[in-house]
């Protein structure tokens, strides 16, 4: 019992040491992350590797370049959903999208995008509402494997069923089957829809404001984040808006403990859409 | 050292509203310990359990919100679609992270966090179900010092869950119903 709790706590110290190596190293900046998930994901990592210790794990990621993106890859890949939570996608449809047809240009950022999924859902949406030829959409990830799979744009067959699901439900005015190919089991999403995406590398940890965003979109990433680092990022999101732009979060995320919070009000509550004040208070 | 419990965790699949029924509801103003849950549901029925067990409840029930702090007397439930866990300042975290045995949120999730968060102050409960989740969980619980409590798998709705985590944990203690009531209001 008390090797047990010893044995715990020498744990804790390597992967505080393991993330701590892993920014000295590489910049890569997780130790303001929740720590409950990256545990998990660093025990995934370390049994699925077959490396016996975290502090084994360390020296491998010190020496073995090669190890950084397998190690990135536990720690950041998020496998999502078109249109994840259609009443979302419904919302931005029905309530933001005429704020936007008001603006002769707009600016969208798809913050941690991840493989692309939601990036892929905003583009269609654009393009369904005769949007996307005046919007510019900045998708960021820190992760140069996933933005990489979002431009590629190609996803297993067997999730388009659901993602055409949560198309139609989202108020969807065409098909999805428009937008891909399908062909060996994968469906590869039209390049067209990348016309104006600009990819880039991105960190909410340590980058700075990407300027004057209309809509800034932002879903399950900061519940990875602690409190701390979840401040940071609101307060990059408010800087990042233009006066009464939009900022969307996942469904079980909160402004609540920001102390940015009194930057935004809410603009469709029971879908988390915030709008940024206008600096004069209005 | 450690006999003072601190939190309750609580994992149930097929026929989880009629075992939960027998037990949370009977929990008085005055319980002092925070419960936390996961049932399994399908994504689409959107805060189902929360509501309905705060019909039932005199506990104050809520649907975990992320970075939630845990508190004294209130029952939490996982929300559909998000697996929960237990940071180390006890604070309550969300994750889309991939199901777990076909399950998000995965009770396994749940109950390793909480082992680390928590230690031998955890007591742990799994309940009726078709699956092996929790199984994984329960153990974590037990190796860090917590109790471990199981459904006797004969009066389970579904059995093979709590048959699981028996299997994998052959010092849980099997207890029907009325019986982990009885032991959870005299925590």
């Amino acid at each position: 019992m008390s090797d047990r709790s010893q044995l715990e706590k020498v744990e804790d110290i390597e992967i505080r040491l393991l993330l701590e190596a892993l920014f000295l190293k590489y910049h890569y900046d997780f130790r303001n992350y929740a720590m409950a998930s990256i545990k998990r994901r660093l025990r995934q990592a370390r049994q699925q590797l077959g490396i016996a210790t975290f502090s084994a794990l360390q020296d491998r990621l010190l020496h073995d370049p090669d190890m950084l993106p397998r190690l990135l890859g536990y720690l950041t890949i998020q496998v999502s959903e078109m249109f994840r939570d259609p009443s979302y996608f419904k919302a931005i449809r029905e309530q933001v999208v005429p704020h936007l047809r008001t603006y002769p240009s707009l600016k969208v950022w798809i913050a941690g995008c991840s493989e692309g999924e939601e990036l892929y859902s905003l583009v269609i949406l654009f393009r369904e509402e005769g949007l996307e030829d005046r919007t510019i959409f900045y998708a960021t990830d820190i992760n140069h494997q996933a933005l990489e799979a979002a431009e590629a744009g190609v996803y297993p067959l067997d999730r388009i069923q659901l993602f055409t699901e949560n198309h139609r439900k989202s108020g969807g005015r065409s098909s999805l089957s428009d937008y891909y190919q399908a062909a060996y089991g994968r469906a590869r999403f039209d390049a067209s829809l990348r016309r104006n995406v600009v990819f880039s590398d991105h960190s909410l940890v340590s980058d700075a404001v990407f300027g004057e965003m209309n809509l800034i979109s932002c879903r399950n990433v900061m519940i990875y984040f602690d409190r701390k680092l979840q401040d940071r990022a609101i307060g990059l999101f408010g800087d990042s808006l233009s006066r009464k732009g939009f900022l969307g979060i996942g469904s079980k995320e909160t402004l609540r403990f920001s102390s940015h919070s009194a930057a935004f009000v809410d603009f469709v509550r029971e879908e988390k859409i915030y709008q940024r004040r206008s600096n004069d208070g209005g | 050292m450690g006999a003072e419990h601190k939190a309750i965790v609580i994992g149930a699949s097929a026929g989880a509203v009629e075992a939960l029924t027998a037990l949370l509801p009977s929990l008085r103003p005055g319980f002092r310990l925070p419960v936390i849950v996961v049932v399994h549901l399908p994504a689409d029925r959107r805060s189902a359990m929360a509501e309905l067990f705060r019909a039932k409840c005199t506990l104050e029930v809520r649907e975990a919100e992320d970075k939630d702090p845990i508190a004294a007397g209130t029952i939490y439930f996982a929300p559909p679609d998000y697996h929960l866990l237990v940071e180390a300042d006890r604070t309550l975290s969300l994750s889309c992270d991939a199901p777990v045995l076909f399950s998000r949120p995965s009770i396994d999730v749940l109950f390793e966090s909480a082992a680390d968060a928590y230690g031998p102050q955890l007591v742990g409960v799994v309940l009726t179900g078709a699956n092996a989740d929790g199984a994984r969980g329960l153990k974590a619980i037990i190796d860090e010092g917590g109790i471990g409590i199981v459904q006797t798998p004969s009066s389970a709705f579904a059995s093979a869950m709590p048959e699981a985590a028996l299997q994998a944990s052959p010092t849980a203690k099997p207890l029907t119903l009325q019986a982990i009531a009885a032991y959870l209001e005299d925590i």
